[in-house]
């Protein structure tokens, strides 16, 4: 296909921001998880051993919210949720079988906004609880009842964002198409018009 | 920290059995008699001199407390209560605190680093800070605030129970030092009887509500007291009446550890499934077909 028919979709400054989060994101949850379950502790000697891990991570995680918080300025008024999403909802079941023909989505369908709102609640969370249990800088000026409660409430916002991540990657590698959109910024008519066609039509105009 | 051992009944961040090939290890326990300690610190002194660490000098807070809190140079300390039973009547309540050595310990329950906290077969829970990873999640998990992190390293520190000197046939350094008799070491058995025997001295003395403190919550200590006022451990500089391993605690370490973690493999899983059974979403098909029909 000549390029000169791709759509744009993503600009350089977007991708770049995306990647920068998504690195983060990948070395924030390794070594999370690390801490969580001894299952993982072994992820904990990419990062130089177990106290290496606990070092880093923190600050690991701040440096992943603030690289989020460009992403969430930039896609913030795409995410509001339209009559058409209520209708991909509905029929979610035929979304996952590829039979989405019908539906009118925008730039995002209703699951895109659906994470993009997930991540942004988990971010918050993920950073508040964080700092609460951060030893040893902050810890030792809260109280250790808030300590549990934070130390669950981060482990939680950490699995559904994880799990949201997860689907988030599953989701380019099966919409064929969808990785090129972030990593060269281009989308083909074709992908356009079949996944985002009201987003089609307006950049059309 | 001790020596090694071949008697762990625990180990942190551990899902298989630790070494424990003697099997049955006579259950170990120290006994406070507060109705006995006179606040000499002695213990305080023994230990910092068995255990060799020495803590900054700090400053007087204005009470019989010196030094005001535990710390990781700092593995136990009285603490003085001055207590009014009724109007006019003084009680001095001296307390010496530090680690209780759970038979369930929360500190090991929340430590995610392996093997930096142990159980030994004979109820000592030692940490083993080369381990120590810095987290104080042992801090989280403690129902009576006792781990310490060191400022200097980042590692958390408490009460051995003189682990090296008990695997050795040694009472720890406290018992030895304690001029009155107020501690006391052995079998968790014999220091169980024992108790009752001073409970009983106790209650023919005034002492109605005397009472041996060995909290079930947290399975039983190997730290016990012998308390004149039994039904009220709060006033002793509020030792907690039911103490247990927080409910949040439980859930993160509990339930919510192996669920999560296979939830991810599921989803993981889920995607690779639905992938190879329902097949990609592609749409440049279309698109070829779409451009031979307008002739492109």
């Amino acid at each position: 296909m000549r390029a000169a028919d791709r759509i744009s979709r993503y600009s350089a400054q977007e991708r770049a921001n995306h990647w920068m989060v998504a690195l983060l994101f990948v070395l924030a949850a390794a070594s999370g998880l690390a801490l969580f379950h001894p299952a993982f502790f072994f992820l904990s000697n990419f990062f130089g051993g177990g106290t290496w891990d606990r070092i880093l991570h923190p600050f690991l995680g701040v440096l992943m919210f603030l690289s989020f918080l460009g992403l969430m300025v930039r896609f913030w008024s795409h995410n509001h949720y339209t009559p058409a999403d209520r209708q991909w909802l509905r029929r979610f079941r035929d979304v996952l079988n590829n039979h989405d023909e019908g539906l009118d989505t925008g730039k995002y369908n209703a699951g895109q906004k659906t994470l993009f709102w997930v991540m942004v609640i988990t971010t918050f969370l993920l950073l508040l609880s964080g700092i609460i249990i951060w030893q040893p800088w902050f810890a030792p000026y809260f109280p250790i009842a808030l300590l549990r409660v934070a130390v669950v409430a981060h482990s939680l916002s950490a699995w559904v964002l994880i799990a949201g991540i997860f689907v988030h990657v599953y989701a380019a590698i099966w919409v064929k198409g969808t990785v090129r959109a972030m990593t060269r910024g281009d989308v083909s008519r074709a992908w356009a018009k079949k996944h985002h066609p009201a987003w089609y039509r307006e950049i059309s105009k | 920290m001790a020596s090694q051992s071949l008697d762990i009944t625990r180990r942190s961040a551990t899902t298989t059995q630790p070494p424990d090939v003697r099997g049955a290890v006579p259950q170990v326990a120290k006994l406070i008699d507060i109705s006995k300690c006179i606040g000499c610190k002695a213990c305080q002194a023994a230990c910092m001199e068995w255990n060799d660490y020495r803590d900054e000098i700090g400053t007087c807070n204005g009470t019989y407390n010196n030094p005001p809190d535990l710390d990781a140079n700092q593995w136990t300390v009285m603490r003085f209560t001055e207590y009014e039973p009724e109007a006019g009547k003084l009680e001095w309540l001296i307390r010496k605190d530090g680690c209780m050595h759970c038979a369930d310990p929360g500190c090991l329950t929340a430590c995610p680093s392996p093997g930096a906290i142990v159980q030994y077969g004979n109820g000592i829970v030692d940490f083993h800070e080369e381990h120590c990873i810095g987290c104080g999640y042992c801090i989280t998990g403690c129902p009576f605030n006792i781990p310490r992190l060191s400022k200097k390293e980042g590692k958390a520190y408490k009460c051995t129970l003189c682990s090296d000197r008990v695997a050795v046939g040694l009472e720890p350094a406290c018992i030895k030092a304690c001029p009155t008799g107020a501690l006391v070491f052995g079998t968790k058995e014999d220091m169980t009887h024992h108790a009752e025997g001073r409970i009983a001295d106790l209650k023919s003395r005034g002492h109605a509500q005397a009472a041996l403190y060995d909290p079930q919550g947290v399975g039983g200590t190997h730290v016990m007291y012998v308390l004149p006022h039994g039904d009220k451990p709060e006033i002793y500089e509020g030792l907690p009446k039911d103490p247990g391993i927080s409910a949040w605690v439980s859930v993160w370490k509990g339930v919510t550890k192996p669920i999560l973690s296979l939830g991810l493999g599921v989803i993981a899983l889920g995607g690779f499934i639905h992938y190879v059974t329902k097949g990609p979403n592609e749409a440049d098909d279309e698109d070829a077909k779409e451009d031979e029909h307008e002739g492109r």
